[in-house]
């Protein structure tokens, strides 16, 4: 059995910063991951559509630009739309406290703010995917 | 699901779920495979390869986009190396590609190579067959030109392309890496660099050389991918190499003896999975390995046990 878990890394939105999201695709990598890297400026669309294409089991977020109470929860509507019921969606970038709890409601499994180390996802990741 | 018929009846996700039961090996897959067989064989399959940063994920990006102008649906095939070290892969290929993303005659799958008991070869052309039953009319395979495992990828294509750039060095690096018997059609990609015309003669040069060539002389495009330059010429010479082989009968030998292959492959890979099932899972393979290991026994006489149990 060759399965290994498949992960796209999408920068949604227009902030042009994609370090973090680079750290955390080499981590997952180096974890054993296959990490889908789709470069910058990605619309809902264009992230769900390549979820679908990738069948991936996970899609991890990143933003810097504050539009994750908007973005977020339209990816993981479209993710869900497109039959993509058991992906694990995670966000990250720099989200306030107060904005998490929403961000969970509308399901986003986990949220990881700045300082968060790649092991910690890298777990949470194993612990949840299906 | 039944995802073969799913498949059949146009659904993307059976596609993206039938390529993943191909790679990880599921057992569906060859039941799906199965189902899917007689659906294929109508798709042109263009293998792009040639050494990393050569721009092949771009240059492919322009072609689909042509290909689609002229009314084709299109599958991509983008193959990107497994770390050895951690059995992870950055697959990045997309990057390249997010204009035709929302396109719904394309289709893109990211593939690592994963294998550590080969098979990759395989794996990419069930995941070819996938998308030809789907009803793609043109499958790019993409994959970096290194290693053995990469040739026999692009051998499955109908017609392969290879991708150089200048600046990588002299001739002798064109003979070496062995690209020149595999390309039916070169693109010089990056034209606009310095280097490009000197490139053109080498490759020409190094073609005249070659004794073995068929009645087909591999023509040159040179390409400015980033830039859309030279992209409909590039495709006039892919289709006239198509067109060629499909007349001169080589399509059909290519295809028999790929036919010839794929039943070796499959028949390797079947007793491979079955060898890992009955040795390697049941932890008897630790077993061997300690009787090896306190002088009880050898290699050659676990093996030779083993076949023989197999063969009862």
């Amino acid at each position: 059995m060759e399965k290994r878990i498949r992960v796209l890394v999408a920068k949604p939105g227009l902030d042009g910063h994609d370090r973090g999201a680079k750290v955390v695709a080499r981590a997952l990598r180096d974890a054993g991951f296959e990490v889908i890297y789709t470069g910058l400026r990605q619309t809902p669309e264009q992230i769900a559509e390549a979820a679908l294409q990738e069948d991936v089991n996970v899609v991890a977020m990143s933003i810097l630009s504050g539009a994750h109470p908007h973005l977020f929860p339209k990816i993981v509507k479209l993710v869900r739309e497109k039959g993509l019921t058991d992906a694990l969606i995670i966000g990250g970038g720099v989200i306030p406290e107060g904005d998490i709890p929403a961000l969970k409601e509308a399901g986003v499994a986990g949220v990881f703010t700045p300082g968060t180390p790649t092991g910690d996802i890298i777990k949470f990741i194993k612990e949840n995917v299906k | 699901m039944d995802i073969a018929q799913e498949l059949l009846n146009g659904s993307r996700l059976a596609l993206s779920r039938a390529i993943t039961a191909i790679e990880n090996e599921y057992d569906e897959a060859t039941d799906i495979m199965r189902k899917l067989y007689p659906h294929t064989g109508n798709a042109f399959v263009l293998g792009i390869t040639g050494p990393p940063g050569a721009g092949k994920s771009t240059l492919t990006d322009r072609l689909a986009t042509a290909y689609r102008k002229m009314g084709k649906t299109v599958g991509i095939i983008a193959v990107d190396p497994t770390s050895p070290f951690s059995g992870g892969a950055i697959l990045g290929d997309r990057i390249r590609m997010n204009d035709l993303t929302l396109d719904e005659g394309v289709f893109i799958r990211s593939m690592g190579t994963r294998g550590s008991l080969g098979g990759l070869s395989q794996k990419t052309a069930d995941a070819v067959k996938a998308m030809d039953a789907f009803g793609k009319d043109i499958i790019f395979v993409e994959t970096v030109g290194v290693g053995q495992s990469e040739v026999d990828i692009v051998k499955a294509a109908d017609t392969t392309m290879v991708v150089l750039i200048p600046g990588m060095g002299d001739d002798i690096q064109a003979i070496k890496a062995g690209i020149l018997e595999i390309g039916d059609v070169f693109a010089i990609n990056k034209a606009d660099h310095d280097g490009a015309d000197k490139l053109n003669i080498e490759l020409n040069m190094m073609l005249d050389l070659d004794g073995n060539m068929s009645d087909w002389r591999p023509p040159i495009q040179q390409v400015v991918a980033s830039q859309s330059k030279g992209i409909d010429e590039l495709i006039a010479k892919i289709e006239e190499h198509y067109a060629h082989i499909k007349e001169n009968g080589q399509l059909t030998i290519k295809r028999t003896e790929r036919t010839r292959n794929e039943i070796l492959d499959i028949l390797h890979g079947s007793i491979g999975r079955h060898i890992t099932k009955k040795i390697v899972d049941t932890g008897k393979l630790d077993d061997y390995v300690q009787q090896i290991k306190e002088h009880e026994a050898d290699p050659y006489s676990i093996v030779s046990g083993i076949i023989k149990d197999m063969l009862k």
